[in-house]
């Protein structure tokens, strides 16, 4: 807070720097909130005010096969991709995060590398390959790139946990005669839990949001949601594309609420650790 | 153990979920979407899902040939019937993307009409590009190519197709070049010179577009006063209610093809397919749905008058019409179509 | 580390205690590596089928070049010890002559006489009007039989062109991305200012990338200090204005500024009614649109490891210069600032690597003058299929961002300690 002795420049410093980060702020989240009335529009202009009420484009999207072919896909790929990333994520990190060797920063590079490489690149090679052996125009070929894109966001949220990780823990469960597996499923992985499914959460945000992949991997049978709103939004940018928008916005609501609660939940184990 | 039994029952509908798609005998059509596959849908993909209890998957792209080749190439064809663009379909023809057709397994070659008959295709409908305008936000009607160059008199922004074929014969077209001569023209350095020099004039006053459905729409929101578009399009868009407005003078015409990939592994459902698309009764269908012409001339014949007038077949329209250069555009199209990109995007 | 080792090795192996202690830790420490390298592994493996090997292929499609080899092998070994300075003589033309007929109506000829028109348009019905032509008359001269059919022929162009695509590989793509070819007599030159457009493209990327990455600076600092100042409870409830449009869809995100912006849209509908503009504003499909959608998308990405910096600077170190008589403002900017700097860079760095690869903004909110290196490598891919040239633009797009992610790794440390905000 501000401290009453302030000089009065300081003051206005003060409440400018607040207004300015508050538009700031509303420049971040209002575009999105603008575009979820409009999905509730009656007729087909996306412009207010709005001529009344009606769930017409909720219909539009559930009833055709279109959009329910395209969410179907994703819920598919999305899923599959986060689990591949997620299992190999995690193993790689605690390998990363419990040995030193030489080049491990270069081995480190190359898992995060995913992420940096620019999106078109890895849609143009992955085609390239995929497609002489079969994969492109496959669900499979699609589950794997997306995991692929998807594990840096594992092994940096998964590696960040373990490195607040008590290793004497797994000795102690080892000492009682736990063999490793056991140790891994009822000690380390229960600890550990909220990085992962956070990564897990990262690399599932990661596939249902991709378009760049999927328009050179996937054929109109693997269409996914982002695909499918990629061609609407270039046609056509009607309600029914606020619609989607709408529900992949509320999805988004609750993939926050959960990572907050994961990371409540981290942090409270990581206090009550500590005070021990 | 039960955690072990429920893992193997994910991996199972893992796996079943997987093989969605890859088992069923469905027949892939991929078009070009929009209304015109609305229309095909109705015309040719229900009387042949009725006829042969095979169902169709619908796909749309933009006529890129990138995901054919690759598909041809790796021996996986995922698509059955492919609609295709001319100069593509030939060039296709040559490079082996396409499959030579069995015309004995589509219809009798003298029922369409002589251009539609290829090698590799089949041409199922003539379509033509045209310029078109919303009639709500223009009080002088323009009439030709000249006027879409027209800056003071039509001021505002104008809608092409962003490549290069179509948009240099129009822009030859708007600097005085006879219909009949575009090609001549454009087939020498100097023509390109002309037409790109042309085409700078109003560079900053286009709004390019790359789906059909894009045409209707910029017009109607007024985000351009007028725009190249296909004819079928605009016609869908006038009975929605939309007032816009056709003009036929120097519109460029060809015909649509479908093809079928190297390897294709639905072929005979795929060759049904032709067969009821090259039927009369469907092709009028098609016609009356979107006014693109039938390439069956029984059909031709049984189109009512009204309609027919708004086929680029009609010969009031096809008057003034360029029959588009399927020969020159397999020659120049890849260095034409960069050069452009090039120039578009300076 | 070595405590825990000597743990182990003890517990371990008690009746190996006649081996010295040293070679039974390094035993234990070797087994240990073994160990958690196999954990690496499989991710490892995955990758580097799913990931690096497609990479790899496409950068070597960059140099490949096998179309002309394979179709006129006849030809190139009769032109091996040619001097590229004449015409070529009687052998070659007949080697061609027996190539063209052999492969006509082939896939192999169209293919090369496809790549041949990527350099010199014309080539692709050159090649094929001859071919269909062929075979000669019997008795008529090679030489003389083509050049009936086709002037060309005679040309010292046509023949440097073909024996230039002579080898599997080529440096045509890789100079062409940079705006450079080959000249009949194979020096290096400068493309025709027509044609070359790469160089002004990448120049665009970085300028682009330059452009956003600094209005996220400009944005994100403030609130990351505001974030980071302010208490946890009311600073977790700003952090959902950062995070929700975080994990909202690009594609929502793109969709709400075309409905924002466009000519009908709401913030010309509300500019118009309030008076201050009577025509519309083109806010979309050109550079401010896609400048205004990109930074909104890349802006948390420049708010969280800034915030997280932030957050570790004891808010005492402030204090203690302004107790110390320094004005605030100044020692704001010696003491506070300078320890921001990591985040800054961090955050800086990864924002500017997200942008250099936009495709989908640009695309969607663009007019092809904003459209950047990405676009150019789609192009290529699927309109033109020329895919070398893709692979070359690919190459030159990856070296620079690889530059950027060294440099990136070097200012953050090792990436698993905090490449990720949170």
């Amino acid at each position: 807070m501000i401290p009453a002795y302030a000089s009065l420049s300081e003051r206005i410093w003060f409440y400018a720097f607040r207004v300015g980060c508050g538009l700031i702020l509303l420049f971040l989240v209002i575009p999105i909130l603008v575009i979820i009335p409009l999905s509730f529009n009656s007729d087909s202009f996306l412009i207010y005010p709005m001529s009344g009420f009606s769930l017409r484009w909720y219909e539009e999207f559930f009833f055709s096969d279109t959009w329910t072919h395209a969410l179907k896909n994703s819920l598919i790929v999305a899923p599959f991709a986060t689990l591949l990333a997620m299992v190999f994520g995690t193993l790689a990190s605690i390998g990363l995060t419990r040995v030193d060797f030489p080049g491990k920063a270069l081995v480190t590079a190359i898992l995060i590398s995913p992420m940096v490489v620019p999106v078109v690149i890895v849609g143009v090679a992955t085609y390239l390959v995929f497609a002489p052996i079969g994969l492109s125009g496959s669900y499979v070929g699609l589950i794997l790139v997306h995991a692929a894109l998807g594990v840096p966001f594992v092994v940096t949220t998964v590696s960040a946990t373990l490195q607040g990780f008590d290793y004497n823990l797994v000795r102690a469960a080892a000492s009682l005669g736990a063999n490793p597996v056991t140790a891994f499923f009822r000690v380390t992985l229960p600890l550990v839990a909220p990085g992962v499914i956070s990564g897990g959460l990262f690399a599932f945000g990661i596939s249902f949001d991709e378009v760049v992949v999927t328009l050179f991997l996937a054929s109109p049978e693997q269409t996914t949601l982002p695909r499918q709103m990629f061609s609407g939004i270039r046609e056509n940018i009607s309600p029914a594309i606020a619609a989607v928008a709408t529900i992949l916005t509320i999805f988004a609501v609750l993939m926050l609420l959960t990572l907050e609660w994961l990371r409540g939940r981290s942090e409270r184990m990581r206090t009550s650790a500590s005070n021990r | 153990m039960k955690q072990k039994q429920s893992t193997m029952k994910l991996l199972a509908l893992a796996a079943g979920m997987l093989t969605i798609g890859a088992a069923q005998a469905d027949l892939t059509v991929i078009s070009f979407g929009g209304t015109n596959q609305k229309a095909q849908v109705k015309a040719f993909y229900e009387p042949f899902t009725k006829e042969t209890r095979i169902a169709i998957v619908q796909g749309e792209y933009n006529g890129e040939q990138a995901k054919i080749k690759a598909m041809v190439d790796a021996r996986n064809v995922t698509w059955d019937v492919v609609e295709v663009e001319s100069p593509e379909l030939a060039r296709g023809c040559e490079e082996g993307v396409y499959e030579k057709l069995d015309y004995s397994r589509i219809g009798n070659k003298k029922d369409f009409l002589d251009s539609a008959i290829r090698e590799c295709g089949f041409g199922f409908f003539v379509w033509s590009t045209v310029l078109a305008y919303n009639a709500d936000s223009l009080k002088v009607a323009p009439t030709s190519w000249s006027d879409f160059w027209d800056l003071k008199k039509f001021p505002g922004k104008r809608g092409m197709r962003k490549g290069a074929k179509f948009t240099l014969e129009f822009a030859l077209m708007a600097d005085g070049v006879k219909p009949a001569e575009v090609y001549k023209v454009l087939g020498t350095k100097a023509g390109v010179e002309r037409a790109f020099k042309k085409l700078d004039q109003i560079k900053p006053h286009i709004q390019w577009w790359e789906a059909g459905a894009q045409p209707p729409q910029l017009l109607a929101s007024g985000d351009v006063v007028m725009s190249s578009a296909y004819n079928g399009r605009i016609a869908a868009a006038q009975q929605e209610g939309r007032n816009l407005k056709i003009v036929w003078t120097g519109n460029i015409y060809d015909v649509e093809f479908f093809a079928l990939p190297v390897g294709v592994t639905q072929r005979d459902a795929a060759y049904k397919f032709l067969a009821t698309v090259g039927k009369a009764d469907n092709q009028k269908v098609y016609s009356s749905e979107i006014p693109y012409g039938p390439t069956n001339l029984k059909a031709m014949a049984q189109i009512p008058a009204a309609v027919a007038a708004e086929l680029p077949t009609a010969p009031a329209n096809a008057k003034t019409a360029v029959a588009s250069n399927t020969s020159f555009w397999v020659e120049h199209g890849e260095d034409l179509e960069q050069r452009f990109n090039a120039w578009a995007a300076r | 580390m070595s405590a825990k080792a000597i743990g182990e090795a003890v517990s371990g192996a008690p009746s190996e205690t006649a081996t010295p202690l040293k070679t039974q830790l390094r035993r234990a420490e070797r087994l240990k590596k073994l160990k958690y390298g196999a954990l690496i592994a499989p991710l490892a493996l995955f990758l580097l089928l799913t990931f690096l090997w497609p990479i790899g292929a496409l950068l070597m499609r960059s140099i490949e070049n096998p179309e002309v080899p394979e179709a006129l092998p006849q030809t190139l070994r009769a032109l091996a010890g040619w001097d590229r300075q004449a015409l070529p003589g009687e052998d070659a033309y007949a080697a061609l002559v027996a190539d063209l007929t052999e492969n006509k109506g082939s896939r192999t000829l169209a293919v090369a006489a496809k790549r041949m028109n990527m350099e010199e348009p014309g080539f692709r019905s050159l090649f094929m009007n001859t071919a269909r032509k062929l075979p000669l008359e019997p008795g008529v001269d090679a030489r003389e039989g083509l050049l009936e059919i086709d002037s060309q022929w005679g040309e010292l162009g046509t023949w440097q062109l073909i024996a230039r695509n002579g080898r599997a590989y080529t440096d045509y793509f890789l100079l062409a991305a940079v705006d450079l070819y080959r000249d009949g007599a194979g020096n290096i030159v400068q493309a025709d200012p027509s044609a070359s457009i790469f160089v002004d493209i990448f120049v665009r990327t970085f300028w682009m990338s330059l452009i956003v990455t600094v209005w996220c600076v400009v944005l994100g600092y403030p609130v990351a200090y505001l974030l980071a100042t302010q208490s946890s409870r009311v600073s977790n409830l700003l952090m959902i204005f950062v995070l929700l449009p975080f994990w909202t869809s690009i594609l929502v995100r793109v969709a709400a500024w075309i409905v924002l912006l466009q000519q009908g849209g709401l913030i010309n509908m509300g500019l118009i009614s309030l008076g201050i503009i009577d025509q519309p504003l083109q806010l979309v499909f050109n550079r401010i649109g896609v400048y205004i959608a990109m930074v909104h998308i890349l802006l948390p990405f420049m708010i969280l490891p800034l915030y997280s910096v932030m957050k570790g600077i004891s808010p005492t170190y402030l204090r203690a210069a302004v107790s110390l008589g320094c004005p605030p403002f100044k020692s704001y900017w010696k003491v506070y600032f300078p320890m921001t700097i990591p985040g800054l860079a961090a955050g800086g760095l990864l924002v500017f690597i997200i942008s250099m690869g936009y495709y989908i903004t640009p695309a969607l909110l663009g007019s092809p003058k904003e459209q950047m290196a990405s676009y150019f490598v789609a192009f290529y891919t699927n309109e033109t299929t020329n895919w070398g040239m893709a692979a070359a633009l690919s190459a030159v797009l990856l070296l620079a961002t690889l530059i950027l992610y060294f440099v990136y790794n070097r200012l953050v440390g090792s990436a698993t300690s905090g490449a990720r905000p949170r």
